[in-house]
């Protein structure tokens, strides 16, 4: 189980899960589920249009990522931000679907982008490099960032450039996609970003420690999906999908029951 | 006349019937989509079809019907999205997002019990991608019947639900019974979404949903006459995207995906339709 192929898996599987626990604790305290949706899932496009003319699917992903990211940013400043970003979302996929359309040959490549594969990886010094990079982006805002995520006014009054923060979080965003998505996928880095964040925000108030424990069930998560999948054969997105929605579940039984006992006494 | 439609245009059957399902869809999903924006449950309306897709795999691996297993899933994830949903819009997004996570993970998990099974069945790529060429004549009764039906209930609900997106709190002193009529919405909208999905694929069913009703609340910002408009304009780009399809592909070698040039149609209607002297031009029309 930690021999061979399985090394790398768990590598790769450990920095995806610290990023995304990270990156996942912006998300949920933006409760920007619908772009940490549609980011990963558009960016599908731009693999499948570096296929197309035989460019690095990483560098795809990277450029979709972000231009859609971009386009969240720009459409969300005279829409509902729901309403722009399934309009970015419907547009990257139409393209995908293009893109997979005019691929000459089996598309089998890039479909396998819709689940990653974690268990194929030549390297982890790419995941290692832009893990870092997303790590000490977020060091360098992250002060500011929750302030102008929880109490955006006040942000403002103190002089904080929110309008920059949101385009700088869904930035993020991005780069955790290109990070992630050849690995684990877009289907298995969504609830990632979503379950244990707020999971952890519904029990612990102060930020650090929700973060901390975002990335804790995070990565408990990834290292019980990979025993699980190992064990059983089963997909590893399974596990997780399901563990997240688990981790959150459980996270509002703890506090209907906390809010329960708080009346009575 | 050739040179602007392809030959046989007017003649082939796979053309008129992709014509009558976009325009019965495209209405359908502009009407419902009109109520999802204000209900701020774009993302609802978009999850919900991968939540019913996950529905429709499993019943087809059980060996029942999938259109059962699709329309049951929707309404069973439409319920735990508006349940765990229930304080506000952020917390909604999450509860949506948790749901689409947990459904998305059993889809990962039936394709590969399916693939592993034998037979390889690509359940996933035809409902992302759907085509709108291919779906026989009989889906195009069952998807009108159940859009009327659809229609009727947002019909039936539309007074109630305009109040209760004008202020919550007036319309329960009025007697809406807030957390019924958000079920009741939602599994209308997962009905829809679903069906729409199963027909055309997912993308045209987000974009659908979404693209022509945000259009028509740049224009209008009377909730009854942006359905209406939403519905038309829907119906508008749908077969303009069906004829030019249609069109392309007698000059290309390969031919273009419907969805991607009905999606490029409706962001270049969502951009004409934010352009400044358009809205002034559309609310003096609308005195």
């Amino acid at each position: 189980m930690f021999s061979g192929f399985m090394v790398h898996a768990w590598q790769a599987g450990t920095l995806v899960a610290l990023v995304a626990g990270v990156v996942g604790f912006f998300v949920v305290l933006r409760g920007a589920a619908f772009p940490a949706h549609a980011i990963p899932n558009g960016a599908f496009a731009g693999a499948a249009g570096a296929s197309l003319l035989g460019a690095s699917p990483t560098a795809g992903l990277l450029l979709a990522s972000l231009l859609g990211a971009l386009g969240i940013d720009l459409l969300g400043r005279r829409a509902k931000h729901d309403v722009a970003t399934a309009l970015v979302l419907v547009v990257m996929l139409g393209l995908g679907d293009l893109f997979v359309s005019q691929v000459s040959g089996d598309a089998e490549g890039i479909y396998a982008l819709l689940f990653g594969s974690l268990f194929a990886l030549p390297s982890v010094t790419p995941t290692l490099v832009l893990s870092v990079v997303c790590l000490a982006l977020v060091v360098l805002v992250a002060r500011p960032l929750v302030l102008s995520s929880t109490a955006p006014e006040l942000a403002q009054v103190r002089g904080v450039p929110t309008r920059v923060l949101g385009l700088v979080f869904l930035a993020l965003v991005a780069l955790v996609t290109t990070l992630s998505v050849p690995l684990v996928g877009a289907l298995l880095l969504f609830p990632l970003l979503l379950g244990p964040a707020a999971a952890a925000q519904l029990v612990v108030r102060r930020p650090l420690g929700a973060m901390v424990g975002s990335v804790l069930l995070s990565l408990i998560t990834v290292w019980a999906s990979l025993v699980l999948t190992y064990r059983t054969s089963w997909p590893v997105s399974f596990f997780v999908g399901v563990g997240c929605a688990g981790w959150y579940l459980g996270a509002r039984v703890v506090v209907q029951l906390q809010r329960r006992s708080g009346g009575r006494s | 006349m050739h040179v602007l439609f392809a030959p046989g245009l007017t003649t082939n059957p796979a053309v008129a019937n992709a014509l009558v399902l976009g325009v019965v869809v495209a209405i359908v999903a502009g009407v419902t989509g009109t109520f999802a924006i204000v209900r701020n449950q774009a993302f609802a309306g978009h999850a919900l079809t991968d939540v019913a897709t996950t529905g429709g795999t499993a019943a087809s691996y059980a060996g029942a019907s999938s259109l059962l297993g699709f329309l049951v899933a929707g309404v069973l994830g439409g319920a735990g999205i508006e349940l765990l949903g229930l304080e506000d819009t952020k917390r909604r997004d999450l509860a949506t997002g948790v749901v689409l996570g947990a459904a998305t993970g059993c889809s990962a998990l039936l394709l590969s019990l399916d693939l592993t099974g034998g037979s390889t069945s690509n359940v996933t790529q035809t409902i992302l991608f759907g085509s709108i060429w291919s779906v026989p004549s009989s889906t195009t009764t069952t998807v009108a019947a159940v859009g009327f039906f659809a229609l009727v209930v947002v019909g039936i609900f539309a007074r109630q639900l305009t109040l209760t997106a004008v202020s919550p709190e007036l319309a329960a002193v009025a007697g809406v019974r807030l957390r019924l009529l958000g079920l009741c919405f939602i599994a209308t909208l997962a009905v829809s979404v679903a069906l729409v999905a199963v027909a055309i694929g997912s993308i045209l069913s987000t974009a659908l949903l979404i693209g022509p009703a945000a259009c028509a609340f740049k224009l209008t910002d009377r909730l009854g006459r942006a359905a209406g408009l939403a519905a038309g304009i829907g119906a508008l780009l749908t077969s303009l995207g069906i004829v030019a399809t249609y069109d392309l592909d007698a000059q290309l070698s390969k031919p273009w995906p419907v969805s991607f040039v009905v999606v490029s149609l409706v962001l270049l209607a969502y951009l004409v339709c934010s352009m400044p002297f358009v809205g002034r031009l559309a609310s003096r029309v609308g005195r």
